[in-house]
């Protein structure tokens, strides 16, 4: 590529928005659906086996500061978040798109970055990128790069995994300790050096939700990735609309040091930090071991416990019990948390 | 000392025994930090210890304390043209008496959140064609970095950086509580963060003058039980002391370099609080050797030109959960009318603020 910052002109129908096109997306990005460059992508709703199933289809858009960090970037975080979304469902996830809106003045080598990551997550993840746009706007009009993506995955026959079907009685797990995304983002953020203990957890959790539904099948109630708003704010999405309540124990949940000590710090709580790899299940209570092995079993899985359990008391609130052995209510957050001052 | 090792359940609940077993009568302790309200809520602490032990929550978020004047001086600042306010997060949503920072900034004002003073100052060296206000907000904590952005903006010869100096002391706010007499305390859980910049010596006057203890605590469940235990120890045996119950971070003398710098930069005078009104010596001003990077001093006309502030909102007690007066559950207006959603007043807003402790950590 003979310049190295992204001009108006690539947005442009012209030559130049040509050559990003040809010279960069589908180098990286090589999908023989995606290369037909028609106005609209051909696609069946099958996957690689034929298998069909119920479709689900997500969107999600992506904008993070900063765009590099450890463990991943926003290139895989956005491939990563709609893979997820699919995956939560109980989906594998087949086709994704990409829309890119890039601000005047990035630097080209960047940008191919955060492409060539996404062409790799993507095939971690097992989907084809098989359409994309891409729009230039006037330095000041972007920060840098933002990035949607949207997906279609399908369902195996006889799944049904959804955040109102939990039943008291079930039990809660989740796949690995939690804080670890949105930690190393704010100590990036605030410049905070916690020599490399701290790291996104960012990945595909197609494959683990696959092994978890290969062991227990159906007796899986609900799947949810606690994103933005932590593990808190999803257990009280998930009690909210199952319409049940829980009750969790704060010992029992994991958190890794670094994250525990990081935002001592700062004055933040893990259980509100954003994850990008970790899942929260729902399963049957007959079938709760079974489901914290398989989870075990799995690289992405390793950490895994089980938290707490539904019950029929206290519909649409989530109780936790502290470490003194009292009682309190989790509740969602209403803003940002943000580090403290005093 | 690891975090998990000052999580230590049994550990814990040994420390909450011996705490009951030692208060052998109801005893009132005060923490004066709004981070403590919060750990000591998320923890259990306060339903553990009730109802022998009562934890009532003092004045230390810097936040709730601001008053409403200087919320609406902050906003006429960001209303000026070509000046941009940086302010930490928390301060955006507070409800002045002519709406909040954030309104303000959805109107075209140029309202930056920051992290720390320092990114203020980068601000001002990336955007030399702006004016930089940094909402100088906080206690002993945040005021010797602030102070840092000052001397090197001077050293650096910038022209675009100020600061709107709010921070306050929170020695004489403790004694203006006790001054007014409004509430019997026993005891007073120091503030960690600020104790380690002033000194645990600071706080001698508590039991030299007003004949109660003071323990000074961190933000982990067993410093807290620990701070706690200190103090109805203290109480028993009738003789009123400071302890140091975070010696990991606090020292008797305090951090001297972070005071030697408050000291060069900032000037010592009367401040108004929300909830205390106005209190002697309790505020930080700029030294008029720094006057060049003294908001007062640049936007003096702005804002001596600002009408007077309207009254606070009508049935809105921040004034005296700031006190310790009024627990936030015994406000009517708590979690009916105002929750942190739709605050109504800034102990429901700031992360440090008891109202929304109690909120987002209420019991079953």
């Amino acid at each position: 590529m003979r310049d190295d910052l992204i001009l108006l002109g690539h947005g442009s129908g012209g030559t130049l928005g040509h050559e990003l096109l040809r010279d960069l997306f589908l180098r990286h990005f090589r999908d023989p659906v995606l290369a037909c460059l028609e106005d609209a992508s051909d696609i069946a709703l099958a996957d690689e086996r034929g298998l069909g199933g119920q479709a689900v289809l997500t969107t999600d858009s992506y904008v993070v500061k900063p765009r590099f960090f450890p463990g991943g970037d926003i290139g895989r975080l956005a491939v990563c978040g709609t893979v997820n979304d699919l995956a939560m469902r109980g989906a594998r996830p087949i086709y994704l798109t990409v829309g890119f809106i890039l601000e005047e003045g990035l630097p080209l080598h960047e940008l191919e970055r955060v492409v060539r990551s996404m062409a790799e997550t993507a095939q971690e993840a097992g989907a084809r990128i098989v359409a994309g746009d891409t729009k230039v706007v006037e330095r000041g009009s972007a920060d840098g790069l933002f990035i949607n993506t949207a997906g279609v995955g399908l369902v195996p026959p006889g799944i049904r995994v959804s955040v109102s079907l939990a039943q008291p009685g079930d039990v809660i797990l989740v796949s690995g300790a939690v804080g670890d995304h949105g930690l190393t983002i704010m100590t990036q953020r605030e410049g905070l050096q916690f020599a490399g203990s701290l790291q996104s957890d960012c990945a595909p959790l197609n494959g683990l939700v696959e092994a978890l539904l290969e062991r227990v099948g159906p007796a899986l109630h609900v799947l949810r990735d606690p994103t933005r708003g932590g593990l808190a704010t999803t257990l009280c999405e998930i009690a909210e609309q199952s319409h049940v309540g829980m009750v969790v124990d704060e010992l029992a949940i994991p958190i890794h040091d670094a994250v525990r000590a990081a935002s001592e710090l700062l004055g933040l709580d893990p259980l509100y930090v954003a994850n990008e790899g970790k899942l929260v299940a729902i399963v049957a209570a007959p079938h709760a071991e079974a489901a914290l092995e398989a989870l075990r079993a799995h690289p992405l899985g390793r950490e895994a416990a089980i938290i707490g359990r539904v019950v029929a008391e206290h519909r649409g609130t989530v109780a936790l019990r502290t470490l003194l052995g009292t009682h309190r209510v989790l509740d969602m957050l209403a803003g940002e948390q943000l580090p403290r001052i005093c | 000392m690891t975090q998990a090792a000052l999580r230590d359940p049994t550990l814990a609940q040994r420390l909450a025994d011996e705490i009951l077993h030692l208060a052998d009568r109801p005893v009132r302790l005060m923490e004066f930090c709004g981070g403590h309200t919060h750990a000591i809520l998320r923890f259990g602490i306060r339903e553990r210890l009730a109802p022998n032990v009562r934890l009532l929550s003092g004045p230390g978020c810097p936040v709730c304390v601001t008053a409403t004047p200087d919320i609406d001086a902050s906003i006429a600042l960001a209303r000026l043209p070509d000046v941009t306010v940086a302010t930490f997060g928390d301060m955006l949503r507070v409800p002045g008496s002519r709406g909040t920072l954030m309104q303000a900034r959805a109107e075209g004002a140029d309202v930056r959140i920051v992290y720390s003073a320092l990114d203020a100052l980068d601000l001002a060296r990336r955007e030399p064609q702006r004016h930089v206000v940094m909402l100088g907000i906080g206690f002993e904590t945040t005021a010797p970095t602030v102070a840092a952005t000052i001397t090197q903006a001077h050293a650096e010869g910038l022209r675009n950086y100020s600061v709107f100096s709010l921070h306050k002391l929170t020695g004489p706010a403790m004694r203006a509580i006790l001054e007014a007499g409004e509430v019997r305390l026993d005891g007073v859980i120091g503030p960690g963060h600020v104790t380690t910049i002033i000194g645990w010596q600071a706080w001698e006057f508590l039991p030299q003058e007003y004949g109660i203890s003071c323990a000074v605590s961190g933000f982990e469940p067993l410093d807290i039980l620990r701070a706690v235990r200190s103090l109805v120890q203290a109480i028993r045996e009738g003789r009123p002391r400071v302890t140091n119950d975070y010696p990991r971070s606090v020292s008797r003398e305090g951090n001297r370099v972070a005071q030697a710098l408050m000291a060069e930069v900032f000037t010592v005078g009367p401040a108004l609080w929300r909830g205390l009104g106005n209190v002697p010596a309790s505020g930080l001003f700029l030294k008029a050797t720094y006057a060049d990077y003294d908001t007062r001093q640049r936007f003096g006309e702005a804002l001596a030109a600002l009408p007077p502030s309207a009254p606070d909102p009508a049935g809105c007690r921040c004034g005296e959960v700031l006190r310790g007066v009024l627990e936030p559950p015994e406000c009517p207006l708590f979690r009916r009318v105002c929750t942190p959603a739709h605050p109504v007043g800034p102990c429901m807003v700031s992360a440090e603020g008891a109202c929304a402790a109690y909120y987002r950590y209420g019991s079953l």
